[in-house]
């Protein structure tokens, strides 16, 4: 009878375990569609994607969870297969800058993975989210036996590339926030009480950027008394200023 | 009336991205498309954060500013 008991507590422990983990290892629940709808393993046979799904563990994260912290060892790259991932940097004064969103077929933590290093980001699941992980000796090893993972990867890697040197050239350069600021002023009720609305998808079309780039400057001309953001309007306070951001004579 | 995110109901595919990220939780699924609540029902979105434009995969939603002087 104690032993029934004791076995039934250490099967309950090793459950617990794995819940507070939030790790589910199932290789059964591993789907193979879920797998090639990701950029990784688009265009692998069906053998090539059972010898990938051996190696993948499914995890299950809730809203506002943060799955990785910035600057912890990276162990694994992660696939979205549901919901939705805010990939982003913190500065030492508590500014968040969002370097992207990762939805299902998209993965994060993979720079660090190859690069044998840190993560350069933390990831926060913005819904409930689950994903697929693979450990980095896992991602080693099959990338020397399958050719076809090793071009998907360097595909997506160029394309990261591509997109933080957008970033930074965005980051760099003020040049974003002087653009928001003109099409502010641009788009201001005229004095016929004419209202131009504005999403910040529009606003970042207009000025060029990513949409993450526009809640960004909005807050910094915030921060700066150039603006205050009420709950759908962008209020003017200092026109001057504004225009002197925008570097134009509007 | 307060404004509430506007939704493109052509373009929305139904995959309930934006109601899993909203926090007012003022966002429906019906018939597979997204739907404000307070058109059937009473809440309202208060905080008008722009999460489910910036969620939303198909350009669906949008949530507008409108741009004024101070007075």
């Amino acid at each position: 009878m104690k032993g029934g008991i004791e076995m039934i507590s250490s099967v309950c422990s090793a459950l617990l375990g794995n819940l507070e983990a939030g790790i589910i290892l199932n290789d059964m629940a591993v789907k193979a569609e879920s797998l090639q709808s990701n950029t990784y393993f688009s265009g692998l046979s069906p053998e090539e994607l059972v010898s990938i799904q051996k190696h993948i563990f499914e995890k299950a994260v809730t809203r506002g969870e943060i799955v990785i912290f910035e600057g912890e060892p990276a162990r694994a790259v992660y696939f979205v297969i549901s919901g939705v991932v805010k990939v982003f940097k913190t500065s030492s004064d508590g500014k968040e800058q969002i370097i992207y969103l990762a939805r299902p077929g998209d993965s994060f933590n993979d720079v660090p993975v190859f690069g044998e290093g840190l993560s350069l980001a933390s990831a926060e699941a913005m819904t409930q989210v689950v994903l697929y992980g693979m450990e980095k000796d896992d991602l080693e090893a099959s990338l020397r036996e399958l050719p076809k993972l090793a071009e998907n990867i360097l595909r997506l890697l160029s394309q990261r590339i591509e997109q933080m040197i957008s970033l930074v050239e965005d980051l760099s350069f003020r040049r974003v926030m002087g653009r928001v600021a003109k099409i502010l002023l641009e788009n201001v009720e005229d004095t016929n009480g004419q209202r131009h609305r504005l999403t910040q998808q529009d606003m970042a079309a207009m000025a060029g950027t990513a949409r993450e780039m526009i809640g960004r400057s909005l807050k910094l001309l915030e921060d700066e008394g150039k603006v205050r953001l009420e709950r759908n309007r962008v209020v003017i306070t200092d026109k001057e200023a504004l225009r002197e951001i925008a570097g134009v004579g509007i | 009336m307060t404004k509430m995110p506007e939704i493109d109901r052509d373009k929305c595919d139904g995959c309930g991205l934006c109601i899993e990220v909203c926090s007012c939780h003022v966002l429906v699924l019906v018939d597979n498309v997204v739907e404000v609540k307070e058109r059937i029902g009473c809440q309202q979105c208060s905080k008008w954060c722009t999460m489910c434009e910036m969620v939303c995969p198909v350009g669906a939603i949008q949530c507008p500013f409108d741009v004024i002087t101070e007075e």
